[in-house]
């Protein structure tokens, strides 16, 4: 069984001939093509106007579209969602703009209560076609609030897609499919990529899959790393430096967290007969143990060691100073491909990369 | 001197942020809440329509016997639980009333009435506190929300959808229903805040029924009224009595008319009173007496419609009769049809979490089938409920 791989692109070298553009960029461009696409589309959120966002992601679209397509609301984080809500149910496709992760919160009783039920409970009368775009993440040197990983809370509410985008053409393409899908679509965009560049045409955006479907960035036969978002770059770089220690990593970028692609992570897992799942969320009940699980359950006969997690660790999300201990990084990515139970020589996976 | 005392010394341009942009003097209610019915017209003004009187005594008196069957079905286990508005029922039936056809509706789950006296099926009004499914009416044709549960989380929505009607240029106001207890709610704040800063055309109609199950509004605000709120917020508060169903229906029509021309948003608090407890499943002797509720069955809401009517020879005991005889047929027909066991399809459970199903939701839903199928192959022959699946699953 074989996976196209889609490999992300490095810093403005895949195609000399496209300019480097970055992750926020790509974002902006998405925004953009989707407000003139489509009039139903409004952008709302805090500083999104004439400032284009504190991330500016949403520079120039007040100018190019009006302050009524891309409004300023004021500050009250369940006020915008839930007003997206009765903006939905009036024909309108909002995209909400969340600053900050741990700044979503006041949102969640309209996300959790109205937002992921509405379909449901209508019977399939009111769809929510709303995208809630949340800035995630740490590794940007931010004070408290500002480095949340909160995909747990939103994989954990039936009724939302959750995507996350870590190269620059996904960041495009996805989050052009979230603003088109008639399901709501929590959106969370990595803070520490959104400087990192691609060459990457605005004019020619090329394809991607659809949400819910995961990419194999790497391919490779000793070991599986499933990632997403942040920790990709993370896993990539893990990857390269495994080489020396004779490991051929396969690193799989979910995209999307809900819905969750199993058959890509587990043709890959089976191919491999490692896993490791890598992210920056706490490790308990985070999004890590979730994959564990049904990597287990679906690989069992093909594992040569258990699925192991490396995660943030159960605390709340350190201080600037501190965070560089917390954040999963390519020694302890490495650390944790070493415990794979690589003395059992007739495994799959080592036969053509022992140590 | 301190530069605080140099007066005239700090005069910027613009004018300082602290500055009001709204004078708050005409935006503050009146002292005493608006009454219509049994007040003397000294001002020579003219006497409330007799038709629409009429009207809203007929669906009030059907109103009153509708909740008195909704809670008779509770009883009977026909209704898992139900919130009575018995004592509500000008509020409810005005703001029914008050709306154009356009117009939206966002109440929320004490006001099944006002849904039904726009003239929604009660059977399907009352899918929710029934439990065959979370919600029973087409929205989208009728214009009105699904009942809300989770406390003035509807009143942000009847803000957007207003706002959104108002960015696509339609004549079309929202009006959402809370309740005292409600107003506490940060929703609520966001919510009026929101509208008033974009001249939505919203009206939230609060109605103080006096208790937020067995909290007193006491321990709920501080606030003048809950209609002074408004004034924070920029918009006109109105406080009404809301008991008298010509005194809302007129305060309502004004603050709707006045949002669809595009002159912004109104709060309206309704003083009334919930004669019955806060559901079949409470005991209001706990917290209230009976002197209470009697001084407040004495200004009972059609009891004051009647009186005027009868007054001024619009209603004689022929009609009376009449009124009460359809309102009688209208409860009959109601248990008649909530006396069917409902069918829910099990099956149905997962088809409309998404537009389309995940293959985690596929597997799932595939796993209940054969626990059902297993289940009918058991069942005793003649059992309806089982295995009556397959009808309403969407994709």
């Amino acid at each position: 069984m074989s996976t196209a791989v889609q490999p992300p692109h490095a810093a403005g070298a895949a195609d000399p001939a496209r300019k480097p553009v970055t992750l926020s960029q790509a974002l902006n461009h998405a925004l953009r093509d989707a407000l003139a696409a489509d009039p139903a589309v409004h952008v709302l959120g805090e500083d999104v106007g004439p400032l284009g966002g504190v991330f500016r992601v949403t520079d120039g679209l007040a100018e190019e579209f009006g302050e009524e397509r891309c409004a300023d609301t004021p500050l009250a984080e369940a006020g915008i969602l839930g007003s997206a809500v009765g903006m939905a149910m009036y024909g309108l496709r909002p995209v909400v703009e969340m600053q900050f992760d741990a700044f979503a919160y006041p949102a969640f009783e309209q996300l959790v209560s109205h937002v992921s039920r509405m379909r449901n409970r209508t019977r399939g009368g009111l769809p929510m076609p709303i995208t809630v775009r949340v800035p995630y993440g740490g590794g940007i040197g931010g004070v408290e609030h500002h480095s949340d990983s909160s995909e747990a809370y939103y994989m954990a509410t039936p009724g939302i897609h959750v995507v996350t985008p870590a190269t620059v053409p996904d960041a495009y393409g996805l989050l052009r499919a979230a603003i088109a899908s008639d399901d709501p679509v929590v959106f969370l965009e990595p803070k520490r990529l959104y400087w990192s560049k691609a060459g990457w045409d605005p004019a020619a955006p090329e394809p991607v899959p659809g949400i819910g479907r995961a990419a194999v960035r790497r391919p490779g036969r000793s070991a599986t790393l499933v990632t997403y978002g942040p920790s990709l770059p993370v896993c990539l770089e893990a990857a390269e430096a495994a080489r020396e220690e004779g490991w051929d990593l396969e690193v799989v970028d979910l995209r999307s967290l809900v819905p969750f692609d199993e058959e890509t992570v587990a043709a890959s897992v089976r191919r491999t007969g490692r896993a490791v799942v890598v992210h920056e969320s706490p490790g308990f009940a985070g999004p890590g143990g979730e994959l564990a699980a049904r990597i287990s359950e679906r690989c069992f006969h093909y594992l040569e060691a258990p699925v192991l997690r490396v995660a943030g660790f159960d605390i709340p999300y350190p201080p600037p100073m501190l965070e560089r201990h917390h954040l999963p990084d390519v020694d302890r990515v490495l650390d944790a491909v070493a415990r794979l139970q690589w003395e059992s020589e007739w495994t799959p996976g080592t036969t053509e990369g022992e140590r | 001197m301190t530069v605080l005392e140099q007066h005239g010394a700090y005069a910027p341009t613009p004018p300082p942020s602290w500055r009001p942009r709204t004078a708050p003097a005409p935006l503050l209610p009146d002292a005493e809440p608006h009454r219509v019915l049994g007040v003397e017209r000294a001002d020579g003004g003219p006497a409330p329509d007799g038709g629409l009187l009429l009207r809203l005594y007929e669906s009030m008196v059907r109103g009153r016997r509708y909740n008195e069957q909704a809670t008779a079905l509770t009883k009977q286990g026909r209704l898992a639980v139900y919130p009575s508005s018995t004592g509500q029922e000008a509020c409810q039936v005005a703001a029914a009333l008050a709306l154009r056809e356009d117009d939206w509706l966002f109440p929320s789950y004490r006001d099944t009435l006002a849904a039904v006296a726009r003239g929604l099926d009660p059977v399907q009004v009352l899918s929710l506190l029934r439990g065959d499914w979370h919600h029973g009416y087409d929205t989208r044709a009728t214009r009105v929300a699904p009942l809300c549960t989770p406390l003035a989380t509807q009143l942000p929505h009847a803000v957007g959808l207003a706002r959104a009607a108002q960015l696509r240029g339609d004549e079309v106001a929202a009006l959402a229903l809370v309740g005292d207890g409600g107003t506490s709610e940060g929703d609520f704040h966001e919510a009026l805040n929101f509208a008033a800063v974009w001249h939505a055309p919203v009206v939230v109609l609060v109605q103080n029924n006096g208790f937020a199950i067995s909290v007193p509004l006491a321990k709920q605000t501080a606030a003048p009224s809950l209609a002074h709120k408004a004034v924070g917020y920029g918009m006109p508060g109105r406080l009404v009595d809301g008991n008298d169903a010509a005194a809302v229906h007129g305060v309502l029509t004004d603050a709707l008319d006045r949002a669809r021309r595009g002159d912004g948003p109104t709060l309206v608090e309704a003083v009334t009173y919930r004669l019955e407890a806060h559901t079949n499943a409470d005991d209001a002797t706990r917290y209230r007496t009976e002197a209470e509720i009697a001084a407040w069955r004495a200004h009972d809401p059609i009891a004051l419609l009647e009186d005027e009517l009868r007054q001024r020879e619009l209603l004689d005991d022929a009609e009376a009769e009449r009124v009460a005889s359809a309102a009688e047929r209208q409860a009959a027909e109601l248990r008649e049809r909530m006396n069917q066991d409902p069918e829910p399809d099990p099956m149905e459970l997962f088809g409309h979490v998404f537009g389309e199903r995940t293959p985690q939701l596929r597997a799932q839903a595939e796993q209940l089938r054969a626990e059902l199928t297993a289940e009918s192959a058991h069942a005793a022959p003649g059992d309806a409920h089982r295995g009556a699946h397959g009808g309403r699953e969407a994709r």
